[in-house]
């Protein structure tokens, strides 16, 4: 199976020497929707901000599709959604896909059929006009992802995508990611949310800075003899105890 | 650099203040209610105001345009933006004179609002003219803005940018010789003037009130102040990163 990531041995120590990843090395394959799961302060983010390139990397590597982690080659095929909801709060919804579809390079002549297309993933159609303070949290975050989805990437890094949205919402945009996976991109979507790890197709177990488990859910079931992923994660950490 | 993602992020800036009509009124209002209220402090030396008021033009852009660059380029840092933005194909230069651009639009109306208070309401005359007071003002502005751009760096949130207000914009407010004649102030205050740039934009504006035609301290204040905002614009660039180091 082709690699889209392959992290070798990255470890990462924070302020005051806080190790946030330990001897961490994965490989994800491409086209697939893969959980980064684990609990708040596990290091979640702080792997997935090494993926895309905003942390300098000093111990281990990582390359995705072949290329360092942070290659200016790189900018044009990874799209990343932050945990902040990173969109202008002082613009209306589509001005702030139009600033984003000119920073990622779309053409101009395409623009707008491509904001018209991620308004539509998102269901944030008739909020076009609006502006995003205005929006409710939920809203906010779907603007924040139809930024991610601007353009084609070939990776997708969604931090916390899902969180603070309403279950029905919650169920489409899984949806969603399943068809972008089946489209051949790559997603690393984060999450503490145990029950949504059953619908990724490969997860990365994380706890204190280093991955407990990596298979896909059946996988991960059938290895713990639990019937659960939350039930799978408190064994793998009562195993390590 | 792409002259489109620069010009994207300069409307992009300028659409945001758009959206908040009030930071514009106060932006083009306070300057000239200040200058008036001025005039009627000196109602008496009219000769003091006539004087110090084409320094104020230089000085109320600096001071607007650094405070509220700081407090923009802070929240793009806060609020994930930078963080989006340094993960596309975008060089910082695109988002640093993109700020640069709107800023110094916004100094010009605001320069040139005042500017026909000072000349037409209020009476003030310069000898250099209209149009050189407005140059030099608009370089105070883009003085304003690159100096926000770059101390936006240190500060962690909005009540520190603001209280670099008081400390790095201030003494050189009290020293630039706008209230005491540089000469006049101890000899540590004077070398502190010295390497300071709002004095030299302060200088600018006085040669500006002082002769009809372009003299040389002129050219040699306003390099100096270009060279400033130059200076001040690459630190900007270098304090926003890439790349985060552990």
């Amino acid at each position: 199976m082709e690699t889209a990531v392959k992290v070798n041995n990255l470890s990462v120590t924070l302020g005051k020497g806080f190790k946030a990843l330990k001897n961490v090395s994965i490989e994800l394959p491409v086209g697939k929707m893969i959980g980064v799961i684990g609990p708040s302060g596990a290091g979640k983010t702080t792997l997935i901000r090494s993926i895309v390139g905003r942390l300098h990397i000093s111990s281990g590597d990582i390359t995705i599709f072949g290329q360092s982690a942070g290659s200016p080659a790189l900018r044009k095929r990874i799209s990343y959604m932050t945990q902040e909801l990173s969109v202008y709060s002082d613009l209306t919804v589509r001005e702030n896909l139009n600033y984003f579809a000119t920073m990622t390079g779309q053409p101009r002549n395409q623009a707008n059929e491509i904001i018209n297309n991620v308004l539509e993933a998102v269901e944030m159609k008739d909020k076009a006009g609006s502006l995003v303070s205005r929006l409710s949290t939920g809203q906010k975050q779907r603007v924040s992802l139809a930024i991610a989805l601007i353009g084609s990437p070939k990776l997708m890094v969604l931090d916390e995508p899902t969180v603070g949205l309403d279950p029905v919402l919650r169920d489409r945009l899984w949806k969603l990611f399943a068809r972008l996976a089946n489209q051949g991109i790559t997603l690393i979507i984060t999450s503490h949310s145990m029950d949504e790890a059953e619908r990724c197709d490969d997860l990365v177990l994380i706890r204190d800075g280093e991955v407990i488990a990596h298979s896909s859910p059946k996988d991960l079931l059938k290895r713990t003899g639990t019937k659960t992923i939350e039930a799978s994660f408190l064994k793998l950490v009562g195993d390590k105890e | 650099m792409s002259i489109r993602k620069t010009l994207a992020t300069a409307r992009r800036v300028l659409m945001q203040l758009l959206h908040d009509p009030r930071t514009i009124l106060l932006l083009f209002i306070v300057p000239p209610v200040l200058l008036t209220i001025m005039k009627y402090v000196f109602q008496d030396q009219t000769a003091v105001f006539d004087s110090i008021a084409p320094m104020l033009l230089g000085v109320f852009p600096m001071t607007m345009m650094f405070l509220i660059t700081s407090i923009a380029t802070l929240r793009e840092r806060s609020s994930g933006t930078l963080d989006r933005l340094m993960t596309m194909p975008i060089s910082k230069l695109d988002f640093i004179l993109g700020y640069a651009i709107t800023f110094c639009l916004l100094g010009l109306v605001q320069a040139s609002i005042t500017g026909v208070v000072m000349f037409n309401l209020l009476g003030v005359t310069v000898l250099g003219g209209s149009l050189l007071t407005i140059i030099a003002a608009v370089l105070a502005a883009s003085l304003g803005t690159a100096l926000g751009l770059f101390l936006s760096a240190f500060a962690k949130s909005e009540f520190q940018a603001v209280q670099f207000m008081p400390a790095f914009i201030f003494p050189q407010l009290l020293t630039c010789g706008l209230f005491v004649a540089r000469g006049d102030m101890a000899q540590p205050l004077q070398w502190f003037a010295n390497v300071m740039p709002l004095t030299y934009s302060v200088d600018a504006m006085k040669q500006v009130t002082q002769y009809s035609t372009w003299t040389s301290d002129l050219t040699r204040d306003l390099i100096v102040v270009a060279s400033f905002v130059v200076v001040a614009l690459i630190l900007g660039s270098i304090t926003i990163r890439r790349q985060e180091r552990q």
